[in-house]
C-alpha cells in the first residue's frame, strides 16, 4: 500500500530523526493521545530515536483501555442472555470484567461474535428477527460516526431487535483534564490524526491557548509521527503553543461534516467515566432522545451494575502519563497479557501490553519472569 | 488448486444421489457408511489410495528411523483461494514429516462430518486430498468417517497422520540452534493467513492473494543432499514465524535477531495486516520453511534451496545470538529493536 511504505522509509526517517535533535536544545516532554500513535512509536522503537531528554508520554487515547470494567461487567450481563447475539469488535472479547470475559461467555454457549462493521451486527438483527443482536459500542470520535450510521438505519428500516451498547468517549475534554491534572508533566500534544479527520480540528486552538501547549495533529506511520515530534519540539524550543496539522492529507479544519451531521442526531455529549482515570463532565457520548429506544442498557436493564477496579492495577496514572508502564509493580508480574489487572495492558494499543510486547529487552527482571511463566 | 476440480463431472450414485448431504446415517457404520467410502471417498481419492478396507493398513518400511505425525484441520471457510481444508490435511502432515528430514510414505485419513454437509462438498475436499497426495508421492492407507449431528460440528474437519522414513545421518531439532547460526526461510510469509482471511465472512477483501499450501519434503531433499548440516528445520503454521522462532530459541537456549528489512513480506500481506492491526510474522504459512544452518554454510544452503521450485524466494533473515537467549528480537527498518512476542491466542483485528 502505497502509505504504508511510503511513510515507513528509512532515509527519510534518518533526516527527520537528525532534525529533531538538531533543534532540541533542552528536555521536553509530550503526550501522544492515541493508542495507534503509542503502538507506532513501540513497535518501530522511534522513542530509542529521540534525543535523551525528549519524553513520550502515552496517552489515553486507547478505547478499549479506558472502558471502564463497569461497562464490561454489563456487556458480559447482556451477552449471557438467552437468545441474546452479543457482537462486538475482536479487541474487547478478551478483555477481562470483574470475573469473566467474553471469551468465556462464548465457551459457555453464549452466543458471542467478531464483526468488522456494527453495520454487519445491523444485517444479523434483520436476519434473526426473533434474536437480539447488540452491538457493543466503544470507542472514540473514530469508531462513532459507523455506530451512528448503524442505529440510523436500525431506525429507518425499523429493525426493532437491535440496539446498541454504548461508551464513547471524546478527545478535547481529556486533554483539559489531564492539563488540570496537578501532578500534570505533559508540555505538549501530538493530537490523534484520525479523530481530527472526523472532527475537524475546532476545538484545539483554544485549549493550546488555555493550558499553553503546542498541539499538533499527528498521523500514525513513523514519517507521521516523527514529522509531528519534530513540529512539536520547534514550537516548544521557541516558546510557541499552536495548533499546527502535521496530517492533512487526512485532516482539515472543518472535519467530516456528514459524519458530524450524523453524529449529533444519534448521540448527545454526557458525563463518562474513564477506566483509571474516573469521570470527566461532558467527555462522552450517549444516544439521544430521539434513539433512546436502541439504548442497550435500557433494554437489558443492566443501568445498576456497579464494579470497583483492582488496586493493584495502576493504569490510570499510565493513562495520565504520570507513570511509565514498567514503572507499575504488577507489570510483568502479576499483570501480564495473559492475566491483564487493567485495561491498558490488554488492548495491544496499550501502552503496558505496548511495553510488554516489544520492551521487555530493556528489563532483564521481566524476562526472567517470562522463563518462570513457561 | 482445489478451484480446478471438476467434481462435478464425478457421477453420484444412486444411494447418495439421493441425500444430497450428510445424514446420521452415513456415520454409522452400517451400509450408508460403507457406500460413502466406496461411492464417494475411494474414487475421489483415485490412485493415491490403497483400499484394502481392514480394521489396520499393514505397511511394509524399510530399516531405519520412522518418523510419525498427526495433526486435525478445522480451518473455516474450508475453500479459500489457492487450495482447501484437503489439500491442507495431506500437505500439514507431509511437512510436519519433511521438518524432521523424513520422506513421507503413508497417510491416514480421518473425517468428522457435520450432519447437513453438501455431499459435492465433500467430494471437491476428497478430490483435492487424492491429488494433494498424489503429487506429495504418499498413499492413503486408512480411514474413518463419524458424523455429528448439526451444531456440534461445523462443516468437514479432518485428522491425518503420517508416517515417513529418515535417511541415515540425519538429526534435525529445534534444540539444536547455536549462537552464530543464520536463520533462513524458503519465501514470502503471511501468505496463507491472509488467503484464508481474505474470504471469511464479515471479512471479504478483494486481494490476488492465493495460499501457499504445498508439500516441501521434496525441497527438504534437496537440502539434504547438500551434504550441508541442517540443524533445525520447521514449517511456521499456526502462530507464524514468530512462534516458531519463540520455540526454537526456548529450545535451543539461543536468542533470535531477526532483521525487519530482510523479511520477505509481499505488498498484498503487508497491506491487509497494516489494515486489520496484525503482524506479518504471526500469520500462518503453508508452504515454507525455516532452517537454521551454520553461518558459514549458509550460501550453499540458500543455493540449493534456490534451485527448487518451492524455495526460490529463499533468503537469510536473522542470526541466533548469545544476547537475550530464549527470546526474539527485531531490529526494526528505523533502527529502533522491538520483542517478536509469541501470538496469545487467536490473532483479533484491531478496533480502530
Amino acid at each position: 500500500m502505497k502509505y504504508l511504505d511510503e511513510f515507513s522509509d528509512p532515509v527519510l526517517a534518518g533526516k527527520l530523526v537528525d532534525q529533531i535533535h538538531a533543534v532540541t536544545t533542552q528536555p521536553w516532554s509530550m503526550m501522544e493521545v492515541c493508542g495507534g500513535q503509542t503502538h507506532s512509536i513501540i513497535r518501530h522503537g522511534i522513542d530509542q530515536l529521540l534525543p535523551s531528554g525528549v519524553e513520550m508520554i502515552h496517552g489515553p487515547g486507547c478505547p478499549v483501555c479506558v472502558t471502564p470494567l463497569e461497562i464490561i461487567d454489563k456487556a458480559l450481563a447482556i451477552a449471557e442472555q438467552p437468545g441474546v447475539i452479543f457482537c462486538s469488535f475482536g479487541d474487547m472479547l478478551r478483555v477481562p470484567g470483574s470475573s469473566k470475559d467474553l471469551f468465556s461467555i462464548k465457551s459457555a454457549g453464549g452466543d458471542v461474535r467478531v464483526v468488522y462493521s456494527p453495520l454487519d451486527a445491523l444485517k444479523l438483527a434483520r436476519d434473526n428477527p426473533d434474536r437480539q443482536v447488540v452491538f457493543f459500542g466503544i470507542g472514540f470520535e473514530t469508531t462513532a460516526p459507523a455506530n451512528a450510521m448503524t442505529v440510523y438505519q436500525a431506525k429507518k428500516q425499523g429493525i426493532p431487535n437491535f440496539s446498541l451498547l454504548v461508551s464513547h468517549v471524546l478527545v478535547p475534554p481529556a486533554i483539559a483534564a489531564i492539563m488540570e491534572s496537578p501532578k500534570c508533566r505533559v508540555q505538549a500534544f501530538l493530537a490523534a490524526g484520525h479523530v481530527c479527520s472526523v472532527m475537524g480540528t475546532s476545538d484545539y486552538p483554544a485549549l493550546a491557548e488555555k493550558y499553553q501547549v503546542p498541539i499538533v495533529v499527528t498521523g500514525f506511520e513513523p514519517l507521521d509521527i516523527l514529522e509531528g515530534i519534530r513540529r512539536t519540539v520547534i514550537q516548544l524550543e521557541s516558546g510557541r503553543h499552536e495548533l499546527e496539522n502535521a496530517y492533512s492529507r487526512a485532516v482539515t479544519a472543518e472535519g467530516n461534516v456528514a459524519a458530524m451531521d450524523m453524529l449529533r442526531d444519534v448521540f448527545e455529549v454526557t458525563d463518562r467515566t474513564w477506566r483509571g482515570i474516573g469521570m470527566i463532565p461532558q467527555s462522552g457520548w450517549k444516544l439521544s432522545e430521539r434513539y433512546a429506544d436502541y439504548d442497550a442498557e435500557t433494554r437489558f436493564s443492566v443501568s445498576d451494575i456497579h464494579t470497583d477496579e483492582s488496586a493493584l492495577c495502576r493504569s490510570g496514572e499510565v493513562l495520565q502519563g504520570l507513570i511509565k508502564p514498567h514503572e507499575c509493580a504488577a507489570f510483568g508480574k502479576e499483570c501480564t497479557p495473559r492475566k491483564p489487572l487493567g485495561a491498558t495492558m490488554v488492548s495491544s494499543e496499550g501502552a503496558c501490553a505496548a511495553y510488554y510486547t516489544y520492551r521487555r529487552l530493556d528489563h532483564l527482571e521481566l524476562s526472567e519472569t517470562r522463563l518462570v511463566e513457561a | 488448486m482445489s478451484n480446478d476440480l471438476d467434481f462435478e463431472g464425478w457421477v453420484c450414485p444412486v444411494p447418495l444421489r439421493d441425500t444430497p448431504m450428510i445424514v446420521m446415517g452415513h456415520g454409522g457404520g452400517g451400509a450408508m457408511s460403507g457406500e460413502l467410502i466406496e461411492q464417494l471417498f475411494l474414487p475421489a481419492f483415485g490412485g493415491a489410495a490403497r483400499a484394502e478396507l481392514g480394521d489396520s493398513a499393514v505397511l511394509e518400511v524399510p530399516a531405519g528411523r520412522l518418523a510419525f505425525s498427526t495433526d486435525s484441520f478445522v480451518v473455516k471457510p474450508m475453500f479459500f483461494p489457492g487450495g482447501c481444508i484437503g489439500d491442507l490435511a495431506v500437505n500439514g502432515t507431509v511437512n510436519d514429516l519433511a521438518m524432521a528430514g523424513a520422506t513421507p510414505l503413508y497417510l491416514s485419513t480421518a473425517f468428522i462430518l457435520a450432519e447437513g454437509t453438501l455431499m459435492t462438498d465433500i467430494g471437491r475436499v476428497a478430490m483435492a486430498i487424492g491429488k494433494a497426495a498424489d503429487v506429495a508421492g504418499v498413499q492413503l492407507v486408512t480411514g474413518d468417517t463419524k458424523v455429528v449431528d448439526s451444531g456440534s460440528g461445523d462443516g468437514i474437519f479432518i485428522n491425518t497422520a503420517g508416517i515417513g522414513v529418515i535417511p541415515d545421518g540425519i538429526d534435525i531439532s529445534p534444540a539444536r540452534a547455536r549462537v552464530g547460526d543464520v536463520v533462513l526461510v524458503s519465501g514470502d510469509i503471511g501468505v496463507h493467513g491472509i488467503a484464508v482471511m481474505s474470504c471469511r465472512e464479515g471479512l471479504e477483501f478483494g486481494t490476488t492473494i492465493e495460499s501457499d499450501c504445498a508439500p516441501l519434503h521434496g525441497l527438504v531433499a534437496d537440502m539434504l543432499a547438500t551434504g550441508v548440516e541442517v540443524r533445525v528445520l520447521r514449517d511456521p503454521t499456526r502462530g507464524g514465524v514468530s512462534a516458531t522462532l519463540n520455540e526454537i530459541a526456548k529450545a535451543s537456549g539461543v536468542g533470535v535477531e531477526l532483521v525487519e528489512k530482510d523479511l520477505p513480506i509481499p505488498a498484498e500481506v503487508k497491506d491487509a495486516c497494516g489494515l486489520l492491526g496484525l503482524d506479518p510474522l504471526q500469520v500462518a504459512n503453508e508452504g515454507k520453511l525455516i532452517a537454521i544452518v551454520a553461518a558459514e554454510d549458509a550460501e550453499e544452503m540458500l543455493a540449493a534451496m534456490r534451485q527448487h521450485p518451492r524455495g526460490a524466494g529463499s533468503r537469510r533473515i536473522g542470526t541466533c545470538v548469545a544476547e537475550h537467549p530464549q527470546m526474539v528480537v527485531a531490529r526494526t527498518g528505523l533502527g529502533g529493536t522491538r520483542v517478536v512476542d509469541l501470538p496469545i491466542g487467536e490473532q483479533l483485528p484491531r478496533i480502530c
